[in-house]
């Protein structure tokens, strides 16, 4: 963190090399430079992290609820594809999804979709992409808690005459809500700082932060800049997180 | 050298003994950092350019003397050998195993083994990934990298990354190489490099989709393509290409030009037609028909078209406006384990023999000229399929370029100084968004 922050206070080129000269106006540069980045990155991450729990919540709450002696077989499906490295899962789905691939090539060639049909290198693959490649990081969370909870609470709920909708309303939902603060959390972080899935399935328009920082990095070889924008993608989610967690978690997150 | 602030293990050890509390370590901690002043530590962790401690240039490493004291001691036994993919010619031998011709007739020859890895896709994430080595002073593990003439060669030819080549130990290279490959305006004498094949940025079209003739960089504005246009991402083809469409002469461009250059490239990216900024991975989109028209490397399509029935539909050519040339260079990385043996493979590649056989694979352009004559008479010796492959391959003015072709060839602008993070300022935020 320190290095990072003493990197980005420099200013000289790859080639000369970097001097400390206390240049804070790195981080100004950086910000009105790259503004657009960095709101399409906070758009995208809330984006996948509601998507996410909205998938989540029933497969971990079906799991956890009528798993029987199969929860941890379950489990272990549900992960199984995540043995896979990430860049080899992204690469897959740009496979798949490809325009005449083996989804979209027969579903054309019935007729249900337009020829010009197409979905990689729009915004939609790379939010899709995210929100498959974080699904555990949402389910697990999710399902500890709900896995906790102990199921006789809902069958009082039922014998007070609350229907199934109002028992889940009022016992399940809020025992669950810490696993929810949690999901939010480990989804929504490595979501706006995601980089692979905007280069391996995105196109024109839809980078992120994270891309803008490794072209800095690796083909401008600015180190200050790239420095200056990972630091403030970081301070900015550091605050996030934490003003997050004061007004929303805490207490409960210790139950 | 080092990123992180160094910490004594014996003081750690000391100031986690029961007796300080955690929290006490944590106010040391601070009144230290308090007290060393943070710049120390910041200053630290700089990153060191050119007359940094890092490279190992210090002593005598590509000198003649140095030259003279390896070729005593002979060659290592092995060459490590990395370079891009679909660039080497492929066999299989009776078993049905993968065999590389050229490399195995080396390793008959000299008795060196070659270890040959395709693992560069793109030449700024490449050096990316060696430059921390090349800063610390270590072998970055290849003796032999192929680098193209750009931003990165230079930079790494600048800091000493790159051991000065010995041509007294290159023999066909002296005897065989071409004008366009000897003394280049990137690298004067051929003091780090030596060329190991050029080739065109051109545009590739698929007869299936696309069937108007090409003719022009404009083609890639057809809105007829939308979604199917592929673009290059990297920071000189698509710029370099846009002022050859303009008219303008890349090698000898102004900042103006390039303004007008960018204002081409966004004003070509804002229709929203592009499929994607793309490295080596348009190949594979191309082939999989997610692309109909784009940006492409004479070989690879020249290459596929002629040796795979199905890419039969393959076409390629280089705009009437002009055409950019590159050329990829081998050259040896400092701290290299067995320079010896590379220059000796690198000098391998200039036997007319051996460059006909490499050029009759990946149909680029050779840095050897007299391979012409064997490929040709490598094509009227054959029969066959064979014989219409490589009587293409010798015809095309994309593999042995014609006056003509090389009046309007481009090469990419050499930069300095400044010029650099002004031309990446100005081009880099096109491709990003």
């Amino acid at each position: 963190m320190l290095a990072m922050a003493g990197l980005a206070l420099q200013e000289g080129t790859s080639l000369e090399g970097f001097r400390l000269t206390w240049r804070f106006a790195n981080f100004t540069d950086a910000l009105s430079k790259y503004d657009e980045f960095f709101l399409r990155s906070l758009r995208n991450g809330a984006i996948v992290t509601g998507a996410s729990l909205l998938l989540s919540y029933p497969i971990a709450y079906w799991i956890a609820f009528y798993g029987g002696r199969f929860k941890t077989v379950f489990l272990f499906l549900l992960l199984l594809p995540f043995f896979v490295s990430f860049v080899i899962r992204t690469v897959s789905w740009s496979f798949i999804l490809s325009d005449d691939g083996i989804v979209f090539g027969p579903l054309k060639s019935i007729g249900l979709l337009p020829e010009g049909f197409r979905v990689v290198g729009k915004t939609f693959a790379v939010l899709a992409g995210i929100t498959y490649n974080l699904l555990p990081f949402t389910i697990l969370p999710l399902y500890v808690s709900l896995e906790r909870i102990d199921k006789s609470l809902v069958e009082a709920a039922k014998d007070l005459y609350s229907n199934k909708v109002q028992a889940f309303l009022k016992v399940v939902l809020p025992l669950s809500l810490p696993g929810v603060f949690a999901a939010i959390l480990l989804t929504s972080i490595p979501a706006v700082g995601d980089y692979v899935n905007a280069a391996v399935l995105g196109g024109p328009g839809t980078a992120m932060i994270g891309n803008v920082i490794q072209s800095e990095f690796l083909v401008a070889r600015d180190y200050p800049e790239a420095s200056a924008l990972a630091f403030i993608l970081m301070a900015a989610m550091l605050v996030g997180a934490t003003l997050y967690a004061r007004l929303l978690g805490t207490e409960e997150i210790t139950t | 050298m080092s990123m992180q602030p160094r910490i004594d293990p014996a003081a750690l050890r000391g100031a986690l003994m029961p007796r300080i509390s955690r929290r006490d370590l944590f106010r040391y901690a601070g009144v230290g950092a308090g007290a060393l002043g943070l710049s120390a530590i910041l200053a630290a962790c700089g990153v060191e350019g050119e007359g940094g401690n890092g490279a190992p240039t210090g002593g005598a490493e590509g000198s003649p003397e140095w030259w003279a004291a390896l070729q005593e001691q002979g060659p290592g036994d092995l060459v490590n050998f990395t370079n891009w993919p679909a660039y080497i010619d492929v066999a299989r031998d009776r078993e049905g195993n993968r065999t590389r011709p050229t490399l195995d007739m080396f390793t008959e020859a000299t008795g060196i083994d070659v270890v040959f890895r395709a693992d560069i896709n793109d030449n700024a994430a490449f050096y990316a990934q060696i430059r921390p080595a090349f800063e610390s002073g270590q072998d970055t593990g290849h003796d032999i990298i192929v680098i193209t003439n750009g931003q990165q060669l230079s930079e790494m030819m600048a800091l000493g990354y790159l051991i000065q080549l010995d041509h007294s130990l290159t023999p066909n290279f002296n005897a065989q190489v071409g004008p366009v490959h000897k003394d280049p305006a990137y690298d004067p004498g051929n003091k780090y490099t030596m060329a190991w094949q050029s080739g065109f940025t051109g545009i590739a079209w698929n007869t299936k989709f696309v069937d108007e003739p090409v003719t022009s960089f404009m083609d890639l504005f057809n809105e007829k393509y939308e979604g199917h246009i592929g673009v290059f991402g990297n920071e000189a083809d698509a710029p370099s290409y846009a002022m050859v469409a303009l008219g303008i002469n890349p090698e000898t461009s102004t900042p103006e030009d390039w303004q007008k250059a960018a204002d081409l490239l966004i004003e070509q990216r804002d229709r929203g037609i592009i499929r994607k900024f793309y490295d080596q991975a348009y190949l594979t989109d191309f082939e999989n028909e997610d692309l109909w028209i784009t940006m492409a490397w004479s070989g690879d399509i020249i290459n596929d078209k002629l040796y795979f029935p199905e890419f039969a539909t393959f076409e390629f050519t280089t705009p009437e406006e002009g055409a950019v040339i590159w050329t990829d260079n081998m050259c040896i990385p400092a701290g290299a384990a067995n320079p010896l043996g590379a220059i000796m493979l690198m000098d391998w590649y200039y036997k007319p023999d051996i460059a006909a056989r490499l050029t009759e694979w990946n149909a680029y352009v050779s840095p050897v000229p007299a391979g012409g004559e064997i490929v040709q008479a490598d094509a009227d010796a054959a029969k066959g399929g064979n014989k219409a492959v490589l009587e293409t391959i010798a015809g095309s003015p994309y593999v042995f370029p014609t006056p003509e072709l090389s009046e309007k060839s481009f090469s990419y602008r050499v930069l300095e100084g400044d010029e650099i993070e002004q031309w990446n300022d100005l081009f880099l935020p096109i491709f990003l968004d």
